[in-house]
């Protein structure tokens, strides 16, 4: 049966054979001597049987289809408008970065109205900008037309 | 004695001087605000205003950042007591029987219980962490690289057998947090290790965005989707005094409280969260009337609110006297004082005593922020709760990509976070402890080192380890720990952390989400 525990120690399993294959570039070193190799093979051996441990253990565990989502829609939305801030942070600056963030999340994702919409990301981009850059001193980016 | 006075003296002239109370009260002020906010914990909290500190000298940078954590302790309480939402895991407890008090129209006297028994464990506590630090400190002038693997290798294994699940999925997640921490250029050789092509991760992956990510953005994922927190309970000032039997009922459950909080922060694991399960479950034990308890009883209240406030101190011994975190808080708190060139550990004391006293005194003195705070201020601070959750997660987020952008104007780190938030989110799902990753992660690249460093020593001789006295207790003490938990793996029998109440944790959780 597929439990949680299943799933997870399988997944640390595959991670540390992954790693373990990984390490092949690099110089083991001598178990007397250890190379840079040496930590990282031995704690995907570690990894592995802990993994393996926690598969095996996990007949107990929840059922994997017991598992509820509600709020995978939210989650990957969410996690959407943080990549999008990865890529365009230094292309368009913070201020518009976070506007468009905070303009997709709540008017996309939560639906609010487009004017509460436009004045909390106006709003709060501005503000948290001038707050971090002008009084605080935090290097943030700026994008065209110097927003 | 004499010295450890002078010594204080020094701290208050320096915690005394207005640029430095100043920040000790606006950490006060943001800590309780980030406590009683659910998704911002004291974690998230700090890692976020880290690049804030960076035009600080680094005593007010430090003193800030630590007001912000029991700040933090503070502020979970509020919304524990009058909402049932644990603003933070270690008011978990607080949520059982506080909110009964708030049911039965005890919200007031619950809430100064809560406060006035954090101030008494803060400024015991620190009044231990004064005393001990030091000492502490001289001892491990004797360690080299032997004892400091042998010492983090306990650390991490008590980390794992101190946390509220199973042990070999606490050690699997430290496996995966001292993987994580491999990434980047080895020190001896200058190789780089898997670093993709990209050249940011040469210095490793940085712990403000594994941090943000597994604790800030992966509770965001978990509760934007949830319906609309329940109304909030505005108590009034004058509802606030307990009564004589309250007082009477919370003075040894604040005693213990103090004395368990203390000792468990010392350790390493989530201390503050550990305290406020084990104060409950001693409590209720000792209680002649157990059945009070989850129905509105002051001592579920007094208990987890002291020990959970006196561990944050316990917390910073291991920290200030031997350079080593005893949890992921103390560790982000470790890599801010490094960023202002400070090496936390034995040295720190003799040779920064200005900064080490400065801060010992600021905590007194954010301990009295706290409490004038805390209590004529709590209708204040509630008003926050009112801002609905589909505006506030928005804004969290925004604050996450600033603040972990700004640690090193790297995009890569706002990678680090998303993926992060990303894993947190599903590790939780799954049931699994994410602490255990960001402790990993700090203290991998000192245990490869001291490890590399004793072979080298020892001309390859493993015997190193086992010939040196304190190596080889800790050693000792390191392999007892694993035989003792493979008891109930093997036997499937009971565990000694269910009988302390470390297993009301996950049950509270799923009632909880």
């Amino acid at each position: 049966m597929f439990t949680s525990d299943r799933i997870a120690g399988s997944a640390l399993v595959l991670l540390a054979v992954v790693t373990a294959w990984e390490t092949r570039r690099l110089p083991l070193g001598t178990l007397h001597n250890p190379g840079p190799a040496y930590m990282p093979l031995l704690l995907a051996l570690i990894l592995g049987s802990l993994g393996l441990v926690v598969a095996l253990r996990g007949g107990g565990s929840p059922a994997l289809g017991a598992l509820r989502w509600p709020e995978a829609g939210h989650a990957v939305a969410i996690l959407a408008g943080c990549a999008f801030a990865a890529l365009t942070l230094e292309r368009l600056g913070y201020r518009l970065t976070v506007f468009v963030v905070l303009a997709f999340l709540l008017g996309f994702v939560e639906r609010k109205r487009p004017a509460v919409v436009a004045a909390v990301a106006l709003g709060l981009s501005f503000s948290s900008y001038f707050l971090f850059s002008n009084l605080l001193r935090v290097p943030l980016p700026r994008g065209p037309w110097g927003l | 004695m004499v010295e450890t006075l002078q010594n204080l003296h020094l701290g208050f002239s320096i915690a005394l001087t207005p640029s430095v109370l100043l920040y000790a009260f606006a950490g006060c002020v943001i800590g309780t605000l980030v406590g009683m906010l659910p998704g911002v914990g004291p974690l998230a909290g700090i890692s976020l205003l880290l690049p804030a500190t960076f035009g600080l000298n680094a005593t007010t940078a430090i003193v800030l950042l630590a007001g912000i954590y029991y700040g933090a302790m503070y502020g979970g309480s509020t919304t524990s007591i009058l909402m049932r939402i644990p603003g933070e895991a270690a008011s978990v407890m607080t949520c059982i029987d506080g909110y009964e008090m708030t049911k039965k129209g005890r919200a007031g006297p619950a809430l100064a219980i809560a406060a006035v028994g954090s101030y008494i464990a803060g400024t015991l506590s620190v009044v231990g962490l004064m005393f001990l630090a030091p000492p502490l400190a001289s001892f491990a002038l004797r360690f080299g690289p032997p004892e400091y693997s042998a010492l983090l290798i306990l650390g991490l294994l008590v980390l794992a057998y101190m946390s509220s699940g199973s042990m070999p999925k606490a050690l699997v997640m430290a496996a995966l947090g001292l993987l994580l921490g491999m990434i980047g250029i080895d020190t001896m050789t200058g190789f780089f290790r898997f670093h993709y092509g990209l050249v940011e991760l040469g210095d490793g992956i940085g712990v403000v965005p594994v941090a943000v990510g597994l604790f800030g953005i992966s509770e965001i994922l978990l509760t934007a989707g949830q319906p609309v927190p329940p109304a909030v309970h505005k108590p009034r000032l004058r509802e606030l005094l307990p009564s004589r039997q309250e007082w009477r009922d919370s003075a040894a459950p604040i005693g213990r409280g103090t004395i368990l909080g203390f000792l468990i922060g010392i350790i390493p694991g989530s201390a503050h969260i550990i305290s406020s399960f084990v104060s409950y479950a001693l409590e209720r034990r000792l209680s002649k009337r157990p059945e009070r308890f989850g129905h509105g009883a002051v001592e579920g209240v007094a208990g987890p609110e002291s020990a959970n406030n006196s561990a944050t101190s316990g917390a910073f011994v291991p920290m200030l006297a031997l350079g080593v975190p005893s949890g992921p808080i103390p560790a982000v708190m470790m890599a801010a004082m490094m960023v202002h060139g400070i090496s936390p550990g034995p040295l720190l004391i003799k040779q920064q005593p200005e900064l080490f006293w400065g801060f010992i005194a600021s905590m007194y003195v954010g301990n009295v922020v706290l409490l004038i705070l805390n209590l004529p201020l709590v209708g204040l601070f509630v008003n926050l709760l009112r801002i609905p959750y589909p505006f506030l997660y928005p804004a969290i987020l925004a604050f996450c990509v600033l603040g972990v952008y700004a640690v090193n104007q790297s995009v890569v780190d706002i990678w680090i976070m998303t993926a992060m938030g990303a894993l947190g989110y599903l590790l939780r799902k799954f049931d699994f402890e994410t602490a255990p990753i960001v402790l990993g992660l700090v203290l991998a690249p000192m245990l490869e080192m001291s490890f590399r460093q004793s072979l080298a020593m020892s001309s390859g001789s493993y015997a190193i380890f086992f010939n040196r006295p304190i190596a080889a207790t800790m050693l000792f003490v390191a392999v007892a720990l694993m035989l003792l938990s493979l008891r109930p793996l093997i036997s499937r029998g009971k565990d000694w952390r269910r009988s302390v109440g470390l297993e009301e944790k996950r049950a509270l959780r799923e009632e909880n989400p």
